[in-house]
């Protein structure tokens, strides 16, 4: 079946998925002022949406008070965590509300230019938001003057990805941008101090972005009504696997897992994978665990086990992963993705000693510690939690026999 | 490689480096619009590419082998590209994998003798709703089974 034509399907839900009229976060925005903007943002708690939960406010305010007479906005659409299709839904059904939430951003930090850089594999949204830029420019709220306001002029071009995971790391993808290979680097300098070609840069993901208008439109009492304290608004959740209604869904934050497998309609369930390859495996007894920063954190990737899936096999996927897409330029992530993956083959082939596998749990807490961006510093989670949460199963410890399934 | 063909491909990259500009920011763009028409960006591109940047080879080699969708070795006119992550797995990855490898004669990895079709595995297509998903060039199909799989790519030329 190829690819549904893009159309709102019928979504609603509490922030993202209310209704919304084309422009008017942006007019809003430019009425508050600089000042106003940061105070609601600041005041909403809006955490990045990526996963890593920065307060987008302090980032807003770091790269704003940077002095510099050339500042970017970035809107990273480079999704590639496994489970996770939350962003395309957006670019396709909402980007009115990222690429307001750009220019919003551009007019608090002062950039004039916003790039947005989509993932190689979503080429085919490419005319489609391209096009949308073409009307938002011909609407006077992209270009110059936008609104008429003569001290602010602020474009959007987009960039392609080429297939690279690492580079939704937010350095990589800098690097990317400035045409070098996607490797992540050191940090600080952050990014909003020294990002792309040197000035000051904000990246944001593309889910947070889209919150801004609302926010901005609505105030930030409003957002922090959805959530939990530490957690406010509501996320966008991507739901795979063994359940009857995939898809994106829109729930506060505080969910819990349990709740959220009822909406999706998951039976027989086992195992939930939140946060995608690099998130941690959830057995049913954690099933009452909430979905928020505090607690079980994920960029919006949920993965549904039902009880015929083989735990060891989910497992050796995800590790497959992760060798693949290491970008090979710290140790303890390129040889260490690879040593976790040797000991699922050897556990597939039942030969390995306990202590072989303790030693490459510490590995993994190594590589956590040690490895230099996000990529390598989560993939050993999956493998952690998996055989920590599973090891009856995979270890047939409870009499059933081994990798049964 | 004919010297008409080298001159018309040198060419070719100029005009590109004027459309997108000399700066390092630009290379991927280039090199990508080389990928899209020729389906591989040969040593001879990549020294020309490097030539009008006035970088390094080496440099222009380095980003090449690094992304996953370009290439230095031709291809088949159309690269298909089916997702291999767990939740496509799950849906039923393995019987389109093995269908098609027998309708088309080839295993992943490998290009038809017609140079028709290039099959590949890919990482995560933010399909997972949708599984199994595969990308024929840069056209995305969902919900596959064996198959409309082969049906796709029956009609592709």
């Amino acid at each position: 079946m190829e690819l549904e034509k893009i159309k709102k399907k019928m979504r609603s839900g509490p922030v993202l998925f209310s209704e919304y009229k084309l422009g008017e976060g942006v007019k809003k925005a430019l009425q508050l002022g600089r000042e106003n903007i940061l105070f609601e943002l600041k005041d909403s708690g809006l955490k990045g949406r990526g996963g890593a939960g920065f307060p987008t406010a302090t980032k807003w305010m770091l790269s704003g008070a940077s002095l510099s007479d050339k500042k970017f906005i970035v809107c990273n659409a480079d999704e590639g965590e496994p489970g996770t299709f939350k962003d395309r839904v957006l670019l396709l059904e909402y980007p009115e509300l990222v690429f307001e939430g750009m220019i919003i951003g551009g007019y608090t930090i002062g950039a004039k230019e916003g790039i947005l850089y989509l993932r190689g594999e979503y080429e085919y949204i490419l005319k489609s938001l391209e096009d949308f830029l073409e009307m938002l420019r011909k609407d006077k709220l992209l270009g110059n003057n936008i609104l008429g306001n003569e001290n602010f002029s602020f474009n959007i071009t987009i960039r392609l990805g080429s297939g690279a995971y690492v580079c939704g790391e937010e350095t990589a993808l800098i690097e990317s941008l400035e045409g070098y290979r996607g490797e992540p680097r050191n940090r600080p300098p952050y990014p909003v101090n020294t990002g792309y070609l040197g000035h000051p840069t904000v990246v944001n993901n593309v889910e947070t972005l889209a919150s801004v208008p609302h926010i901005i439109l609505k105030g930030g009492e409003w957002f922090k009504k959805h959530g939990t304290d530490k957690s406010t608004g509501s996320k966008l959740f991507s739901v795979s696997g063994d359940c009857d209604k995939p898809g994106v869904y829109e729930l506060p934050w505080g969910t819990s897992i349990a709740e959220l497998l009822k909406v999706v309609e998951a039976k027989n369930t086992k195992a939930v994978q939140v946060g995608g390859a690099s998130g941690i495996c959830l057995p049913k007894s954690q099933f009452n665990r909430v979905l928020g920063y505090e607690d079980a954190a994920t960029g919006g990737s949920i993965i549904v086990f039902n009880e015929s899936r083989n735990m060891l096999k989910v497992l050796k996927n995800f590790m497959e992963f992760f060798v693949e897409e290491s970008c090979g330029q710290c140790t303890p992530c390129r040889i260490g993705n690879i040593k976790l993956l040797e000991a699922i083959e050897k556990i597939e082939n039942n030969d390995f000693t306990f202590s072989y596998i303790n030693n490459l749990k510490e590995l993994g807490r190594t590589m956590q510690l040690a490895s230099k961006c996000g990529l390598g510093q989560s993939s050993p989670n999956s493998f952690i939690s998996i055989l920590e949460n599973f090891k009856d199963e995979i270890f047939g410890l409870n009499g059933k026999g081994k990798n049964n399934g | 490689m004919l010297v008409l063909e080298k001159n018309a491909l040198s060419e070719e990259i100029e005009s590109l480096v004027n459309q997108f500009g000399k700066e390092r920011s630009a290379l991927l763009q280039i090199l990508q619009a080389i990928q899209r028409k020729h389906k591989h960006i040969s040593d001879f591109a990549q020294q020309e590419v490097a030539r009008m940047m006035e970088i390094h080879p080496v440099e222009v080699n380095s980003v090449v082998s690094f992304y996953s969708f370009l290439c230095t070795q031709p291809k088949g006119r159309n690269i298909v590209r089916l997702c291999q992550t767990i939740s496509c797995d799950m849906a039923g990855k393995e019987k389109v994998e093995e269908t098609v490898q027998r309708e088309l004669g080839i295993k992943f990895g490998q290009t038809t003798k017609d140079k028709r079709i290039t099959l590949e595995f890919t990482n995560c297509l933010g399909m997972c709703d949708q599984g199994p998903a595969m990308l024929v060039n840069e056209k995305v199909y969902t919900k596959l089974d064996p198959e409309t799989a082969i049906n796709i790519l029956n009609e592709i030329k």
